[in-house]
């Protein structure tokens, strides 16, 4: 098997398929488009995971139940600086990506690390509003909106939580040779899956923070 | 240290239930034993436990639903015997906390380890076939899959022995299964066996629909795919719109019971209704998941078996993406009951009715691919001559039920409950028992034995009236479901019909199982040597039974529908063979071992055994990191191993 | 029915309807099963009819092997269920409507009311205009609507008296509504249609539907009773028991329904078993 040059092509989701060059190349109809479809379909089925988690918060959203309101709770500027940390980082990816087309290692490194920072920020910063939260007695269990609250945007760090394990493998991963050939397909994915979160994030930030800082 | 677990978790005081876990463990030790014995250990290890190919794991798929075929069926045939005998206020032979368990026990397993393993394992080895590819999309994936579910297969089985079930019915509503009312790790034992078979099942789905997008031999145009790849292909676009949502209802209950939120309690603002709508949104598409695939099936069969293209090719496609659109819009027929008004009721009756069109489409197809055709009746065309009539009446009740007034004074009671089992078991069953007889030759390079497999049928389609007219008749008198004794006499002569009727069907799985046995002893009597036992029409049945591991020497080139039937036509049966290598995946314990972990995570939460838990998952994660540092998942079979190996398999071809 | 006839003594549930809402609902039942054999009997009997005509062994049968499309048969395989689903579904529409629970019966006659909250594992029903209470047993005159308000202190249940009609839900926190009629005197089993736990079997009720004189005979019965429903009578009454007896109460709060609703909103069932019903009243 030739060692075929991947280059951000073929990366890209929805490419057309390989060319075939050869007799045998009917074999090749894995690889990277399939793998990216295959990614795809299954964050499509996690967009209704969230789907189901956004009708749940719907629905139960305003079952206070004598506790606090998310009027009382939120903090919107804080929950400002924790999605520009976000959106950042969705463009520190977006330049992880056009430093493996340009074939550098060391920014690729570089703007992963940053991505992660970024991240990490959200996540931590996320954790210290729950903090807050279940210290002034507002934790999940106080109320149907607030456990409706608490996993929703939970689920969501923990999707973004996974997406950092995920992305510390990749900067792993990528410092080592023997991986050049299947990164670029697993950075897409991580690519897809990361730009993913920040656009459920953009729903929460609007579903569950503005319209509950306004009611 | 073991967090709830005690010795006091082992029912030493219920005989029945120690009873059947010794049993069970019987068995597992004589499997243990005999594997020893034989010393084929190595064997099982690298040919199928850490087998990515499709056709190995489909066998898996499919052995673990016969095994649990025979334990949700000795639950069947327990509590028609306690409903034969607890009349007139006699307390039966099963204690009520122990019925309980076995009615919930009953469907979760019949659904979550039957049915779906045995429809899964019949896609995973035909699929690929039909679609002249050499494996799935992600075959390690897909190995992934099998070994979760078999996580949840250990977990309900344990809970048998150790603990107990959930009483809750097999949908475990709130707020029974909130911690209030079920403190026990019943409910537990089900959210965790459920969800991590869940995760196995959903990624199953994306890899089929990646499969079948991706991996269909040149010239296979969509349209011109078998049927069943077709039902396929919308069950599992299905299954990964649907259990989604499965896996949010179950975790938002579990969230409930581990750490006191509110979704589903009475109190602060917790709405049971939410749980009764999400998880009817995941369960009605759940019966579609399994009856289009059973349709598939039946429109193989049909067609085979009258020696006749399938009549309607282009509105059978049409009525099988209508019935997996619909399936979405009609979850709220399972609770009219709950009072959501007349409009709401009337669309969502109306909406339910309407999936009967395509289906009627279907029925009538299958009807005139009989007619002006020469049918032959092996065993599949039995099967599917007794689904077409059994099925049809399941239907039309479902249309009755789909009349919320109706439904009104039906609903919960044992005309529902004959009316699911009607079309599960007159469609799912029949279909999956069809697709059982018609591929195994395929699969494993013999026939089945025919005369018991005809007695087997013969068993189930009598018994299955026998054991479902009378509870048609009693629900109409007004008697419930699950109910555990009753005092009313009348109901008492159907009950025991009933239970007369489960027997039957005991015997169409002993049938059953002996025709396996004895097929397998008498085997190189029904060998198939040519790959093609039926005259068949479509790519499966171009190979040589057993397929080689990479199934085609060559990915044909197809011109059309019943790709095989023209290349017999055309008398191009065995294409003109050029040997080339052939790249293939290597086998992997991963699947297995990420299994595993998954199993002592989920006993570790049942019983609050929190470190173990941890364990568990750090265990999970980092068998996935490791799996992703491995590099050389691959080899080839050079052009020279794949002449001899189809030397080897068809002595017959040219 | 030869079935009837057979076994004649017996109780027929739904298919021997007492009141008017029953009555319409078997209706319903008996066309759209008409309806729907319209289509399903000819389609079994041509299953036989195929499989024995076109069987292998039959040569002189037609044998039309690539025959796979006909726009007569397929007009008639799309509109022959189209046709009858439209039927069903303007019956649908229109009685989804009509024998909505939730809609009281139209009668010159004035109601009667009765409160039912589902109970572990027992059916404790409130008369809030004659102020008095009883378990497991109801009576209303015949041909006098009876409008049920329904709630449930623990876990759902479904209230269900099968000769008299519609079932509908009984849910913690939540209150639904039924309106039900006998047109005959007799007494007819209701019992909860959900699975709600360990003394499901049992939870079963009678109501009794007489003529005004009786209804008032037995009234004066239950006003007659030694114990009140007071609140701490009731919180023994929440405790759960199986196999529950029949119980008069002379007097009751008649907003206790109310009362019993709010409060399952508020308390966790372990307080309310507990008997801190008042427990609610500290938020």
């Amino acid at each position: 098997m030739t060692t075929e040059l991947l280059t951000v092509d073929t990366i890209r989701p929805y490419a057309p398929p390989p060319q075939i060059v050869h007799a045998g190349a009917s074999e090749h109809r894995g690889g990277t488009v399939t793998t990216v479809l295959g990614f795809w379909i299954y964050l499509m089925s996690d967009c209704l995971l969230f789907a189901a988690l956004f009708a749940t918060y719907s629905v139960l959203g305003r079952e206070f139940a004598g506790g606090p309101t998310g009027k009382e709770l939120f903090d919107l500027s804080y929950v400002l600086l924790e999605t520009l940390c976000l959106l950042a980082s969705s463009f520190t990816y977006g330049m992880v990506i056009v430093a493996l087309k340009a074939g550098n290692r060391g920014r690729v490194l570089g703007f992963l690390l940053l991505t992660f920072v970024l991240g990490l920020g959200f996540v931590g910063m996320e954790l210290k509003e729950f903090a807050r939260m279940i210290g002034e007695g507002a934790g999940p269990g106080r109320s149907a909106f607030l456990s409706s609250f608490f996993t929703l945007v939970g689920t969501h760090g923990l999707h973004v939580t996974s997406g950092l394990i995920w992305m510390a493998v990749m900067m792993v991963q990528a410092s080592l040779r023997q991986f050049d050939t299947v990164l670029p397909t697993r950075l897409a994915c991580l690519s897809l899956f990361w730009h993913f979160l920040d656009i459920i994030w953009i729903g929460v930030f609007t579903i569950v923070y503005l319209t509950g800082a306004m009611s | 240290m073991l967090g709830k677990l005690t010795l006091d978790a082992l029912p030493l005081d219920q005989p029945v239930i120690m009873g059947a876990f010794g049993f069970m463990g019987l068995i597992a030790l004589s499997v243990v034993a005999m594997l020893t014995y034989l010393g084929r250990w190595k064997w099982l290890w690298t040919e199928w436990l850490t087998s990515v190919d499709h056709k190995k794991i489909g066998m898996m798929y499919i052995i673990l639903a016969l095994v649990m075929l025979l334990r949700g069926f000795s639950d069947a045939i327990m509590m028609r015997m306690q409903l034969a005998l607890a009349h007139g206020g006699a307390a039966g032979y099963l204690p009520p906390e122990h019925y309980d368990q076995i009615f919930s026990a009953h469907g979760a397993i019949m659904i979550f380890f039957m049915a779906m393993p045995f429809v899964i394992g019949l896609i995973n080895i035909v699929v690929p076939l039909q679609i002249g590819a050499r494996d799935v999309a992600f075959p390690f994936l897909n190995s992934l899959s099998f070994w979760l579910t078999v996580a949840g297969f250990g977990l309900i089985n344990v809970s048998l022995g150790i603990g107990e079930f959930a009483r809750t019915g097999w949908l475990a509503y709130p707020p029974l299964s909130e911690l209030d009312y079920s403190p026990g790790v019943g409910v537990d034992y089900y959210i965790w066996s459920l969800q991590i078979s869940g995760v196995g099942t959903t990624l199953s789905g994306v890899n089929f629909i990646a499969t079948i997008l991706r991996n269909r031999a040149p010239g296979m145009t969509l349209m011109r795919m078998p049927v069943f790849t077709w039902t396929a292909l919308c069950s599992s676009i299905l299954i990964a719109a649907a259990f989604p949502i499965l896996t949010v209802s179950l975790a938002l209950l579990s969230l409930d019971r581990y750490l006191g939120m509110h979704f589903f309690t009475n109190d602060l603002g917790g709405n049971p209704m939410m749980y009764v709508n999400l998880i009817w949104v995941w369960g009605h598409p759940e019966v579609y998941i399994l009856v289009l695939p059973a349709f598939g099936i039946f429109s193989e069969v049909v067609a085979t078996f009258s020696g006749k293209r399938l009549f309607g090719y282009t509105p059978m496609v049409i009525a099988t993406m209508a019935i997996a659109v619909l399936s979405f819009l009609v979850w709220l027929h399972h609770f009219f009951t709950m009072g959501a008004g007349g409009d709401v009721n009337g669309f969502f009756g109306v909406a339910t009715m309407i999936i009967a069109i395509p289906t009627g489409v279907k029925v009538f197809n299958w009807l005139f691919t009989m007619y002006r055709g020469r049918v032959r009746f092996p065993v599949p065309m039995l099967w599917a001559i007794g689904f077409m009539i059994t099925f049809v009446i399941g239907g039309m009740t479902g249309v009755l039920l789909a009349v919320p007034p109706a439904d009104f004074v039906l609903h919960n009671s044992l005309f529902l409950v004959a009316h699911f089992h009607n079309t599960i078991i007159g469609g799912v069953v029949f279909g999956l028992l069809a697709g059982f007889n018609y591929w195994f030759p395929k699969a494993l390079g013999f026939r089945l034995n025919e005369t018991l497999g005809r007695c087997a049928f013969w068993c189930w389609l009598v018994g299955f009236y026998l054991a479902f007219v009378p509870l048609y008749i009693v629900g109409l008198m007004g008697m419930t479901r699950r109910l555990n004794h009753y005092d009313n006499p009348d109901w008492h002569p159907f009950m025991i019909v009933a239970a007369v009727g489960a027997v039957v069907i005991l015997c169409g799985i002993v049938f059953q199982l002996v025709q396996l046995v004895v097929s397998i002893v008498q085997r190189e009597k029904t060998r198939d040597l040519t790959g093609d036992p039926w005259n068949g029409r479509t790519l499966e049945w171009a190979i040589p039974s057993p397929p080689p591991a990479y199934n085609f020497t060559e990915i044909p080139i197809v011109t059309g529908r019943d790709a095989f039937w023209e290349m017999k036509r055309a008398g191009v049966a065995r294409q003109i063979v050029r040997f080339q290598r052939i790249h293939m995946p290597r086998n992997t314990s991963a699947g297995l071992v990420i299994g595993g972990f998954s199993l002592v995570l989920g006993f570790a939460l049942v019983w609050h055994i929190w470190w173990m838990a941890a364990a568990g998952a750090v265990g999970i994660l980092a068998s996935v990191i490791a799996y992703s540092f491995k590099l050389n998942k691959e080899y080839f079979l050079s052009a020279l191993d794949v002449e001899r190996s189809e030397k080897l398999l068809s002595p017959v071809a040219g | 029915m030869a079935a009837t006839l057979l076994l004649g003594g017996c109780n027929w549930g739904v298919l021997d309807p007492q009141g008017p809402i029953g009555q319409d609902e078997l209706s319903l039942i008996v066309q759209s099963t008409q309806l729907m054999l319209i289509i399903v009997a000819p389609v079994i009997v041509l299953v036989g009819v195929f499989a024995w005509k076109y069987r292998a062994s039959n040569t002189r049968a037609k044998y039309m092997p690539d025959w796979e499309r006909s726009t007569a048969v397929a007009a008639v395989m799309v509109l022959a269920p189209v046709v009858i689903v439209s039927v069903l579904a303007v019956m649908t529409w229109q009685t989804s409507h009509r024998l909505d629970p939730f809609k009281p019966i139209e009668s010159a006659a004035k109601p009667v009311a009765i409160d039912v909250v589902a109970l572990d594992w027992k059916w404790l029903f409130i008369y809030p205009q004659e102020r008095v209470a009883t378990v497991n047993e109801i009576a209303f005159p015949t041909d006098v609507p009876v409008n049920f308000r329904i709630t449930s202190a623990s876990v759902m249940n479904s209230f269900f008296i099968p000769q008299l009609g519609s079932q509908i839900y009984a849910m913690g926190g939540m209150q639904t509504k039924l309106s039900l009629m006998a047109s005959r005197a007799g007494s007819y089993p209701g019992f909860s249609a959900n699975y709600s736990g360990a003394g499901f079997s049992d939870m079963k009720f009678q109501a009794i539907a007489s003529h005004q004189p009786s209804y008032e005979r037995w009234i004066a019965k239950v006003k007659a009773a030694p114990q009140a429903l007071n609140d701490g009578v009731y919180v023994a009454l929440a405790k759960p028991s199986e196999k529950h007896p029949v119980e008069y109460f002379s007097s009751v709060a008649p907003d206790l329904f109310d009362q019993i609703l709010h409060d399952t909103k508020r308390a966790p069932a372990t307080a309310a078993m507990l008997g801190d019903v008042c427990v609610a009243n500290k938020e």
